[in-house]
């Protein structure tokens, strides 16, 4: 079976499960919603957001819920032990990897789908002025921080302490997507949009996608093997 | 590496004495005044950091690939030291910004893609600590991605303005500084080698304790 | 597969330094380079040295607990095997 193959039929597992309960993405999707709640009162007074806010908000928002959501999904498999049936099929490691990622940054840009409209309605945003080049910064993004969590979630699936773990480890390595894609979103809602720093940023984050997503590649054999 | 121990602590002891001589011989600088001479401890100590962090990425990859516990041990030992350096380096710059600068932290590259590098190693001990039995090779990936990190951490932080003195204070120093500056990175790495030995020596006789330990119960 | 991934990364290692080619910043303060001094201008003399003597003190401590710390925990392992290897001399010996 080839590479591509292996990863669909385990992305395809994950959404068919994902399908008939939806937990992951409510219980996701609802955090997401708290999270923005959460900053709302922290960041808007008087009806009036902070400059900067919403863009920075958005992003907290959706690592925070990202972190969750890996969570959950590798709880999942740890909880059925499937995680030690899918290592033990014969089939190229990696894939594995690619399509517990695809899986998790399907759920993922979901709730960015929900979230993105809510934070522009609540901080006056204009997010969708710039409709394309929104959705790239976000789908590289995600990318880019899903790469590194599933890698991170599925080593920690074992180990104690997996659930404080995870975003100590996670979220420092994820930094300069964080801030790529925040300082990529901020430009989009200025006065005057400036498109030229926005697609900086966003090569930025395709760079670093290409070699986080490279190495994680290269490392889940590996540390996955006993 | 036993033999030479000794050696290189008294020479590395003798730097550390005569440090405090060349710095205060060292003339002053004209904006910055009695300050600067942070800078003596303050490099040193940053790279120092970032060479344990070298060698603590590269141990890992050569552990992740060939699974030789020498190599984990080399890389734990070097985590440690690299928080640390980080940890004096983090602590003296604030101490020179605040007479400096005015202001105690400043979100610049160079300081925020340090604290970000040094707040991975923290979770590689973290991981390694609390993530239970088989958490070295977790923590070697987590190793290998923070030395690839820095570049990318320094890079998006750097587009935005920077405070803190660019890379080439440190070729344009003029001679009365230079010399005090190589000589205390000398003595740091200096220290470094010794640390690093000693760690490494405690971390193999915890694996002979732990190998006894195991034959009384057989 | 291994190498289709090293083909990538180096693809991908050349988009990230064409794409983000940034004037550099305007600096302030020193940043050029050091000019050295022979003397100190008065009113920069006293606030500066506690936070300097602070700073060194930081680092000596810092030093010295460590290899403190290490002689420690050595100490602690030399004596559990010591204490083992008495018990599987005394084992031995009966």
């Amino acid at each position: 079976m080839s590479f591509l193959q292996t990863a669909w039929l385990v992305t395809r597992k994950d959404l068919l499960i994902e399908a008939r309960s939806r937990e992951i993405l409510y219980t996701t999707l609802f955090f997401a919603v708290s999270c923005v709640l959460v900053f709302a009162f922290g960041f808007v007074r008087e009806g009036r957001p902070l400059a900067d806010a919403a863009a920075g908000i958005l992003w907290i928002a959706i690592a925070f819920s990202g972190t969750l959501a890996l969570g959950r999904a590798f709880e999942r498999e740890r909880q059925s032990e499937t995680l030690r049936a899918l290592l033990l099929a014969p089939v190229d490691r990696p894939a594995l990897y690619v399509g517990k990622l695809l899986g998790v940054c399907l759920v993922l840009l979901a709730v960015e789908a929900a979230v993105v409209p809510l934070v522009a309605v609540m901080f006056q945003a204009p997010l969708f002025g710039h409709p394309l080049m929104l959705v790239g910064l976000l789908a590289a993004g995600t990318v880019g921080f899903a790469a590194v969590g599933t890698l991170f979630a599925a080593m920690l699936v074992r180990a104690r302490s997996r659930d404080v773990l995870l975003p100590i480890l996670l979220y420092p390595i994820t930094v300069p997507v964080i801030i790529a894609g925040v300082r990529g979103t901020a430009a989009l809602l200025e006065v005057e949009a400036d498109l030229q720093v926005a697609r900086m940023w966003l090569s930025m984050l395709v760079f670093f996608d290409v070699v986080f997503l490279t190495l994680a590649l290269w490392t889940f054999e590996p540390v996955m093997t006993e | 590496m036993k033999k030479a121990f000794p050696f290189l602590l008294v020479i590395v002891a003798a730097m550390f004495a005569y440090a405090p001589v060349l710095i205060v011989g060292a003339p002053y600088e004209s904006e910055m005044g009695l300050i600067q001479k942070i800078f003596y401890f303050h490099v040193p100590s940053w790279v120092v950091m970032f060479t344990s962090g070298t060698v603590c990425g590269v141990a890992s990859i050569r552990y992740l690939m060939t699974g030789r516990k020498e190599a984990d041990r080399l890389a734990q030992a070097a985590a440690e030291l690299t928080l640390l350096f980080g940890l004096i380096g983090l602590m003296t710059g604030p101490l020179w910004a605040r007479k400096a600068w005015g202001v105690w932290w400043q979100w610049d590259a160079k300081l925020t893609s340090a604290l970000v590098m040094w707040l991975i190693f923290a979770a590689y001990i973290l991981l390694r600590r609390f993530g239970g039995p088989g958490a070295e090779k977790l923590a070697a990936v987590v190793g290998i991605f923070g030395m690839a990190n820095w570049p990318f951490v320094y890079w998006s932080v750097n587009i935005w303005r920077t405070v803190h003195p660019l890379t080439t204070v440190v070729p344009t120093l003029p001679g009365s500084m230079l010399g005090p500056l190589l000589f205390c990175i000398a003595a740091f790495l200096g220290l470094y080698l010794l640390m690093l030995v000693a760690r490494l020596h405690l971390e193999r006789r915890r694996a002979d304790l732990e190998a006894l330990f195991l034959a009384v119960e057989d | 597969m291994k190498r289709f991934l090293f083909v990538v990364l180096a693809a991908g290692l050349w988009i990230g330094p064409l794409s983000a080619q940034q004037p550099p910043p305007r600096p302030t303060g020193a940043q050029e380079g050091f000019v050295p001094v022979e003397s100190l201008p008065n009113q920069e003399k006293l606030t500066a040295a506690p936070l300097l003597m602070t700073a060194y003190a930081v680092a000596w401590l810092a030093a010295f607990g460590y290899l403190w710390s290490i002689w420690q925990r050595l100490g602690r392992v030399e004596r559990e095997i010591a204490a083992i290897t008495r018990r599987v001399e005394a084992g031995s010996r009966r």
